[in-house]
């Protein structure tokens, strides 16, 4: 097994052209699993680890976006200006493995290996982030996140290309992020849910993961609920019994989801706790001031 | 941190050694591997290296049960560096190996019996190269449809999968009047999931050949001896050609107990002449250790009106999966503690353990009581409900004590202070409790996955008592061998006590410091050139290794004062020794006072010594003898939060009490309180593993959930009730599983507490609670 470690995005390049079917490898934290379990066993791997282009984050020049680098890790999604724009991603980060893979971990790899129980996907979905793909002399794409991930664990993204990040449109408004688990910290999604308020497009997205083979959309759920709702400057609100909304509104998102039976859960449950987190996430958004951290 | 009702305090401040300074027993002596372990400076059995060292690995089946066709090993041959392939056929001696019967074959031959069993091991240059030799093993299997259900197993009419058949034991425990019955009668049916010991560190060691046809075995193991007669006999050698060496052992709990690549590696060691190491890797531990087993346990309770049981009936089935291992002994320790540590007329009890195409089952702590107390706990509660009396009333009203007689005949005749550990640990009073509205998310049910609603999560609180023997029992001499050797005031000890982690290490030195008035104690390291130290399990070791180096001390204190009296003319019962001298009696004369490093320079002192513990006797036709040597009691309160409607349980708190005898490490004992309450808790909400058709679903730490940080409370210690043991060394009682075995109950009964659901089965899972 052949490992490059590029020093600049033109070396790593480079690289991925001399071993056009290597792996690529950033915090690790999902690759070394698979090696170690010897379930993938790479010929060639390239470490994006230490490229620069791929570190932090930056915000658009008119602030209706930011662009996050593929490398940027769990950890620093939790904290300052990034987890104040975008809570959901903060809180769908605090939930991945313990500090140590959260240092390790990036918002790259959990791209680049689609899991359907990848952690900050239902956000991004939420969001309607678009992801971009870098080639060798600077060609770029960008693809919504629906066309990037196409299946479990399988992706748009061309053997030469590299997960330059994602594009996450800045959104005013309540977002939340609901994981449920066997256990309380260190676990793999069982059932997932984001909700993103776009408060001066009046709209609401919701993100499933793990309930289907890749992230989901509620459409329908968020067509019928942003109706309900009144959106001002400060907030949403409700007209009735936000109880009785929020129940529908759950049981709404729960009919969009695709769960299956497996060793970590039954579909019944998941799509259960689908509409119970809906809802929950629901009365937060319309309640922001009693939010835990 | 910890406090005790018995003005012990447990010293958590890691600077404080000891009040004497010394280490002697009694202080919280740290472990001498406790920082490096911290560090990863520790070598365990997994670090082990050897100039010219070969790797091996292992072919498993992936079939839990199939007829092997034909291995085709030409493939293996065919890759370069690969030096070994061995099957069946390159078994010199015994071809089957087991603990207590030797029913499992070194590798599959002719039938495959459980997912993941082994049929084959090579030896390579390179770790990479013995898994592709691995990978190019072609094994042709007819697969066959696996036996999973024990019942089924056990029916009449079902063909058996193995020679010796598919009942590894029926054990019948009748007493007292049958035909009564009891004013109220409450049933109920239970279950246990098959849990893993989850040792952190996996099966490792390294084998090398000597010059001589015999070979050295560095290996993490709980027994030394057991190993090296299974090892030897199926290498057709003497024992004395085979020596085994404990390496660091990371974790065991059971797990280790029974040989696992010990013949492997041995074998591969001798075809090739050169070291050959061997480290599992974690999914591949899943596979290769027995667990916990799986049962089903029938119960119904009688009783007076006014709550005294007057019978109970049970039938208990394991699973005891492919082999044999210890299930014949699980067995018995279920069903001799299947009706808790209370008092009980009359029985009526059958337990049975089953051979199925499951994975193999055997020791965990708590061995067999862990399940059984599942049951009679939660059938406690429902008598208690039935009646309307206060659960703890109830079962202070059953409690039994010294001098009343189990279900078995046996007549307590040491400590059971089961009414002191009940009082102290449900009186209590209860820690401050952040209530769940005041609390941070974190902090609730589903923690970091932020999806409890405080409003909606019910606080429970649960109570449970258990108890189990201590050493082996049924007739088994499990002695343990010690030696000790003083000069000039350092003493040596040794013996082949395998330290897991239970503390051992410190327990030995303490010992010869209290006795022999030295300070420089030396742990030899542990291996088979002394006698047998029995098996760390069954909480024994304290007691009969500890036992063992305490005999051998005192029997070389006894020649140094007969050395010190002769040279002052004194009688030898005219001496003492007070902390590090050698003093006179009251008025003898001449007054000596001497330190003991200096009272006879250049004079070795050395003794062996085998400790036995009293005998014991096997289990008649009616389940009635002398079969356990002593028995201890434990109680947990646990109090949990639970997200009623998605299912999710934070443990909020534990508080326990134990009947202990004496505490002689008090650091230590915490360790195994915290430890195997943990492991308990484990049990209780999450530990399962899963298995379709036989085949395993979740052999990797992603899917095999072990507590976190985040799930395992505070543990408030009520109690250590200190009531010496007669024939313990000091009077302590092991304490190693007692943790383990009433947690589970109390978690689940808080849960019920909590939910009113009536949760007849551990691990209790989301969807148990929230569907």
């Amino acid at each position: 097994m052949t490992v490059a470690v590029p020093r600049s995005l033109d070396e790593a390049f480079a690289a991925l052209a001399a071993e056009p079917d290597a792996h690529l490898l950033m915090g690790g934290t999902d690759l070394m699993v698979e090696v170690n379990y010897g379930h993938r066993r790479p010929t060639a791997v390239v470490s994006l680890d230490r490229v620069p282009e791929l570190r932090g984050w930056e915000r658009s020049a008119d602030g209706r976006s930011v662009l996050v680098r593929s490398g940027l890790t769990y950890t620093e999604m939790e904290i300052g200006e990034l987890a104040e724009s975008f809570p959901a991603l903060a809180q769908a980060a605090r939930t991945v493995g313990g500090p140590q893979i959260r240092n390790a971990g990036t918002l790259g790899g959990n791209l680049g290996t689609a899991s359907p129980a990848g952690d900050t996907l239902p956000v991004l979905a939420a969001l309607d982030a678009t992801v971009v793909l870098g080639a060798a002399g600077g060609a770029q794409r960008e693809l919504p996140w629906d066309e990037f991930i196409v299946g479990v664990k399988r992706t748009a993204r061309e053997p030469h290309e590299i997960i330059l990040g994602a594009r996450l449109p800045v959104r005013r408004g309540p977002q939340e992020f609901l994981k449920v688990g066997t256990r309380n910290a260190m676990v793999i999604a069982v059932a997932s849910v984001a909700l993103v308020v776009d408060l001066d497009a009046a709209t609401v997205a919701v993100g499933l993961g793990s309930v289907g083979p890749a992230p989901l959309r509620a459409r329908e759920a968020e067509r019928w609920i942003a109706e309900r709702l009144a959106f001002d400057p400060l907030g949403i609100s409700s007209d009735g019994d936000p109880e009785t909304l929020a129940e529908e509104f759950g049981r709404m998102v729960a009919g969009a989801s695709r769960p299956i039976d497996d060793h970590r859960s039954s579909a019944v449950y998941r799509r259960h706790a689908v509409s119970v987190c809906a809802r929950r996430a629901l009365l937060r958004a319309l309640s922001p001031q009693v939010v835990g951290t | 941190m910890v406090n005790s009702g018995t003005g012990l305090s447990i010293v958590t401040d890691p600077s404080v050694v000891s009040a004497s300074g010394r280490g002697v027993i009694g202080e919280s002596v740290r472990r001498p591997d406790g920082t490096p372990k911290v560090q990863g400076r520790f070598a365990f059995s997994s670090d082990l290296w050897a100039e010219g060292m070969l790797w091996g690995a292992t072919v498993r089946s992936p079939h839990p049960s199939a007829r092997i066709r034909s291995i085709d090993l030409s493939g293996a041959w065919q890759i370069p560096g690969v030096r070994a392939v061995v099957t069946y056929d390159d078994v010199p001696g015994n071809k089957m190996f087991g603990l207590e019967h030797a029913d499992q074959p070194v590798f599959a031959h002719d039938v495959v019996r459980f997912h993941g069993e082994p049929i084959a091991a090579v030896a390579a240059d390179h770790p990479d190269t013995a898994r592709r030799a691995m990978e190019a093993i072609v094994v042709d299997y007819e697969i066959l449809t696996p036996l999973v259900d024990p019942e089924i197993a056990i029916a009449e009419g079902t063909p058996p999968i193995h020679p010796d058949g598919n009942l590894f034991r029926r054990l019948v425990i009748r007493r007292g009047d049958m035909s009564v019955s009891g004013d109220v009668v409450v049933e109920g049916t239970y279950e246990v999931g098959m849990q893993d010991q989850a040792p952190l560190g996996t099966e490792s060691g390294l084998a090398v050949p000597d010059d001589d046809g015999g070979i050295d075995l560095w290996i993490s193991t709980q027994w030394l001896h057991a190993d090296q007669a299974q090892v030897a006999a199926s290498l057709a050698l003497p024992e004395a050609k085979v020596r085994l060496h404990l390496a660091g052992v990371g974790g065991a709990f059971g797990a280790r107990e029974d040989c696992s690549l010990q013949i492997h590696i041995c074998l591969l060691a001798l075809q090739t002449g050169r070291p050959v190491k061997m480290v599992y890797s974690r999914e591949e531990s899943f596979f290769g250790h027995v667990h916990r087993h799986p049962a089903r346990m029938w119960y119904r309770h009688h009783a007076t009106r006014d709550g005294r049981i007057v019978k109970v009936e049970g039938r208990f089935v394991f699973d005891g999966g492919a082999y044999a291992s210890t299930s014949s002994a699980v067995l018995a320790n279920a069903t001799c503690f299947s009706t808790g540590p209370y008092k009980v007329p009359a029985v009526d009890l059958l337990g049975l353990a089953a051979r199925t195409n499951n994975l193999p089952c055997g020791a965990m702590r708590g061995f067999g009581a862990v399940q059984t107390c599942f049951g009679h706990e939660a059938q406690m509660d429902k008598l208690a409900t039935t009646l309307g009396i206060d659960p703890i009333e109830l079962r202070l009203l059953n409690a039994m004590q010294t001098g009343d007689s189990c279900i078995t005949g046996q007549i307590v005749t040491g400590a059971l202070p089961v009414e002191e550990v009940i009082r102290s640990c449900a009186e209590a009073p209860m820690p401050v409790l952040a209530e769940p509205v005041d609390s941070p998310m974190m902090a609730l049910p589903g923690g970091a996955g932020r999806t409890a609603d405080a409003a909606g999560v019910k606080r429970g609180v649960g109570f449970a008592l258990g108890w189990k023997n201590l050493m082996f029992s049924e007739g088994f001499d499990d002695f343990s061998t010690a030696s000790c050797h003083l000069l000039d005031g350092v003493a040596t000890v040794k013996s082949a006590c395998a330290e897991v982690g239970q503390g051992f290490v410190t327990l030995a030195q303490q010992i010869a410091r209290t006795v022999l008035g030295v300070d420089d104690v030396i742990l030899a390291p542990a291996d088979t050139h002394i006698g047998s130290a029995g098996s760390t399990s069954a909480s024994r070791q304290t007691w009969m290794s500890g036992g063992a180096i305490e005999l051998a001390c005192r029997t070389v204190r006894q020649k140094l004062l007969s050395h010190v009296g002769a040279a002052f003319g004194v009688s030898v019962d005219d001496l003492d020794i007070v902390d590090r001298r050698i003093v006179s009696r009251h008025s003898a004369k001449p007054v000596i006072d001497l330190d003991v490093a200096d009272a006879a320079p250049g004079v070795a002192f050395s003794a062996v010594e085998e400790h036995h513990h009293a005998p014991t006797f096997r289990l008649d036709e009616n389940g009635q003898g002398n079969a356990h040597v002593s028995f201890a009691v434990a109680a947990h309160r646990a109090v949990v939060d639970v997200d009623v409607e998605l299912g999710l349980v934070r443990v909020v708190e534990i508080t326990t009490s134990m009947d202990v005898g004496k505490v002689l490490n008090p650091l230590q004992l915490l360790g195994q309180v915290e430890g195997g309450t943990a492991q308990g808790i484990g049990l209780a909400v999450m530990e399962e593993i899963l298995l379709t058709a036989g085949k395993v679903r979740n052999p990797s730490f992603t899917d095999y959930l072990i507590p976190t940080a985040l799930d395992m409370p505070p543990v408030n210690v009520a109690q250590l009730v200190e009531v010496p043991e007669p024939g313990a060394p000091f009077g302590a009682k092991g304490a190693g599983e007692s943790p383990t075995i009433s947690s589970t109950p109390a978690v689940v009964a808080a849960i019920r507490n909590a939910t009113g659901r009536e949760l007849p089965r551990t691990p209790v899972r989301p969807h148990d609670i929230a569907l």
